[in-house]
């Protein structure tokens, strides 16, 4: 059974059976990654443009691996070396990489919605790698995967996003793939950092770290952008870190054995506690190895549909 | 020439005229007669219209369009411009002054005038508020006057501070000019559509209600405080609305505009980021679009404007982010008004002529025509049960950039008369 969408632009309105058939492609996957020979014929002659008009290094990377375990020809195309900055419109730019035959496009970009552009002004199958705030499908999809992978299971869990819910499109994707999946899902950050309208997505809103460690099987604690404007919703790094951030103690306060996820890079010390990034309740170097895994199957299934 | 119009039904609220089935005799420009005509009457060269069932009332006025001459022809011209107000139904606009440079000085101002001469459409001009639109220098306020300037505003900003409106308002009050005002709090523009549950789900920076709420609260206070009149443009929450219908009961000296986008769509429609949806104001709610409705209703909302604002097809097919704000809405405003509120009955067809051809000219200090023997002929003829699909393709306007393309209207300005010229049908001739 094919997924029902040759792209894949979020994870809002994606049905129940499209994200397991992932999810269970993705096994098949992971077991290609422990082989000694990590490469399968699979989209042999299919051409991949990984179109990245916003910096990143481990999504295009995870991508760009994940493109070459299944034997696709792979192009990476980042903004700043391209004709964006000589006044081409994006438009034209697109078409003229289009007018190469590509047939797939992996696209990260700082506006919402480009993917969903892309698909009206090119014929490739469109995958969303992270488009502004809006959505991050494929990290959402591994991170479901890793949550099944360690407990089995995704229906009628607890999963508690913490951070910056405002200016994430890791949190955006979480809700909806989780909620379709069965699980329960609330948010917990400054309220600052909480969209005013969240509460209509299905999601609850926690403000008290203790609390939302009590409720919760899983965490899935978001990267603090301090490079971005994030510094202007909280009052500073310190208090986040005493009043948002994760640490041993915390951990240990509320004895729970809880699920530790972060999408990354991590800020050590603030968001998550030295002790806390390294230590047992955490999967988030698997989080990075089933990325791959996740893609490779994303890739496969949209790139075997015609 | 003659030009005979033949079995029409005329109104005019501000006359207190209504008449059905008779006959309008025009000469040279003017009208001559309304009634039964003689032979001895219709003598002589001469074009004659039926035109059973149709309305002739007087001509519709826009009181909010971007001309974008100077700065930006390849968008829109002072020609191409009238002519798309012709095409659809208006004799006169006004322009608003952020052009490149801004309409900040008398000479900026005669060259819009000596462009729109001979034009059927009578240009109105909006003077700057402050020198080059930003927030600092009051602009040569009694010079824009001296040349014809008939309000004056910053609009696609507020007027920066407090302190700057004040000394606006108190300048302009010495000439009894309205200040036009487009209404958001700068440090909490620069999104992208409304906040609500739909921005969250798209991932697109919010634009908060309050952000106009906030500088329609601080104009009505100075307003009240300076006596001078200000004008509320496109309008769009449900707060905003509720404070202008407030203020008019206390009697300050204001008036506001809504755009036929702001009482017919809602957020809702951004779902597939066409930028054809992206202004500013943004969308708003399905309440703030009933409190809008109502606002019309009970006349707290004295106009409809369309806020006009060309763009190239290059600029509005990108990222929704970085698309441009504004629309086109001069050929499809009467279609919309009479196909979402006269058909609808929540407004008559005389509330619809006061919004349209009335208020916008008593709000601008503007004589509103008559329909009645000496005077020149300065007329909408409407077809209300006309039904017609929009085709931008069919537009006089230098640009495409409108959310109503394919929409199902029932109504339109068949044709207009001004400045001794008719449109009719397509087409412009003199008479």
């Amino acid at each position: 059974m094919p997924l029902s969408n040759r792209h894949l632009l979020g994870l809002q309105g994606v049905p129940k059976e499209d994200i397991q058939l992932i999810l269970e492609t993705t096994k098949t996957f992971r077991e290609v990654l422990e082989r000694p020979i990590k490469k399968v014929p699979t989209l042999q002659g299919k051409t991949v443009v990984n179109l990245f008009f916003e910096n990143s290094t481990r999504t295009r990377i995870s991508f760009e691996l994940a493109e070459k375990r299944l034997s696709a020809d792979a192009i990476n195309f980042a903004a700043s070396s391209s004709s964006v900055s000589k006044g081409e419109t994006f438009k034209d730019t697109i078409r003229n990489i289009e007018a190469m035959k590509v047939d797939m496009v992996v696209a990260r970009h700082s506006a919402a919605g480009t993917p969903r552009f892309l698909t009206q002004i090119c014929d490739a199958s469109i995958i969303n790698a992270g488009d502004g705030i809006h959505e991050h499908p494929t990290q959402a999809l591994l991170d479901m995967y890793s949550i099944k992978e360690k407990l089995g299971k995704i229906e009628g869990l607890k999963v508690c996003i913490v951070g910056d819910i405002a200016h994430s499109r890791v949190a955006l994707s979480n809700i909806y793939g989780l909620i379709t999946m069965g699980a329960k899902v609330s948010v917990c950050g400054p309220s600052t950092m909480i969209p005013r309208f969240i509460h209509d997505l299905g999601v609850d809103v926690i403000y008290d770290i203790d609390e939302a460690i009590q409720e919760n099987d899983v965490l899935n604690v978001l990267r603090i952008q301090l490079e971005r404007k994030a510094r202007e919703y909280f009052p500073s790094i310190r208090e986040y870190a005493t009043f948002f951030g994760i640490t041993e103690e915390r951990l240990e306060k509320n004895g729970k054995d809880i699920l530790i996820m972060h999408p990354g890079p991590i800020n050590r010390g603030v968001e998550l506690s030295n002790a806390v990034a390294d230590g047992l309740n955490q999967i988030i170097l698997q989080q990075v190895t089933n990325g791959v895994a996740v893609r490779m199957a994303v890739l496969y299934l949209l790139g075997t549909m015609n | 020439m003659k030009v005979i119009l033949k079995n029409v039904n005329i109104l005019n609220p501000e006359q207190k005229l209504k008449e059905t089935k008779t006959n309008i005799l025009l000469s040279d420009g003017k009208i001559v007669k309304i009634g039964e005509l003689t032979a001895e009457d219709t003598k002589g060269e001469k074009k004659e219209f039926d035109l059973t069932g149709k309305y002739v009332v007087p001509g519709f006025f826009d009181m909010h369009v971007h001309l974008r001459e100077p700065g930006r022809e390849d968008e829109e011209t002072v020609i191409t411009g009238c002519q798309s107000a012709a095409n659809g139904g208006f004799t006169g606009l006004a322009c608003m002054p952020n052009t490149e440079p801004a309409i900040d000085s008398a000479e900026v101002v005669s060259l819009i005038k000596k462009q729109a001469k001979d034009q059927l459409t009578d240009v109105f001009i909006i003077g700057a508020a402050t020198v080059g639109r930003k927030g600092e220098i009051i602009s040569p306020m009694a010079e824009l006057k001296e040349s014809g300037v008939v309000g004056f505003s910053d609009d696609g900003v507020a007027i920066k501070t407090a302190a700057i409106l004040r000394r606006v308002m108190e300048y302009s009050g010495m000439y009894n000019l309205p200040i036009i005002e487009h209404c958001e709090d700068e440090t909490l523009a620069g999104g992208a559509m409304n906040e609500g549950l739909n921005s969250t789900k798209l991932g697109l920076p919010p634009i908060p209600s309050v952000a106009e709420d906030l500088i329609v609260s601080r104009d009505i206070l100075m307003a009240e405080y300076t006596h001078s009149k200000i004008h509320i443009a496109h309008i769009s929450t449900k707060k905003s609305v509720e404070m202008v219908r407030q203020a008019k009961k206390s009697g300050i000296k204001i008036s506001a505009e809504v755009t036929p986008h702001h009482f017919t769509l809602t957020d809702d429609f951004i779902k597939t980021y066409d930028t054809n949806y992206k202004m500013n104001p943004p969308l708003r709610t399905k309440s703030d679009v009933d409190e809008v409705i109502s606002g019309l209703r009970d006349g707290t909302i004295d106009c409809i404007a369309s806020d006009h604002a060309p763009h190239s097809a290059e600029e509005k097919e990108v990222e929704f982010e970085f698309a441009p704000n504004g629309i086109i809405g001069l050929e499809t405003q009467i279609g919309v008004a009479l196909t979402e509120l006269y058909h609808k009955k929540i407004l008559s067809l005389e509330q619809v002529i006061e919004k349209m051809a009335i208020n916008p000219r008593k709000i601008l200090n503007i004589p509103v025509p008559k329909i009645q023997p000496g005077e020149l002929a300065n007329l909408t003829i409407l077809d209300l049960d006309e039904v017609w699909t929009v085709d931008f393709d069919s537009f006089k306007s230098k640009s495409q950039n409108s959310p109503f393309n394919k929409r199902l209207l029932t109504g339109r300005a068949s044709g207009v008369i001004n400045k001794n010229q008719m449109y009719f049908e397509g087409e412009f001739f003199n008479i």
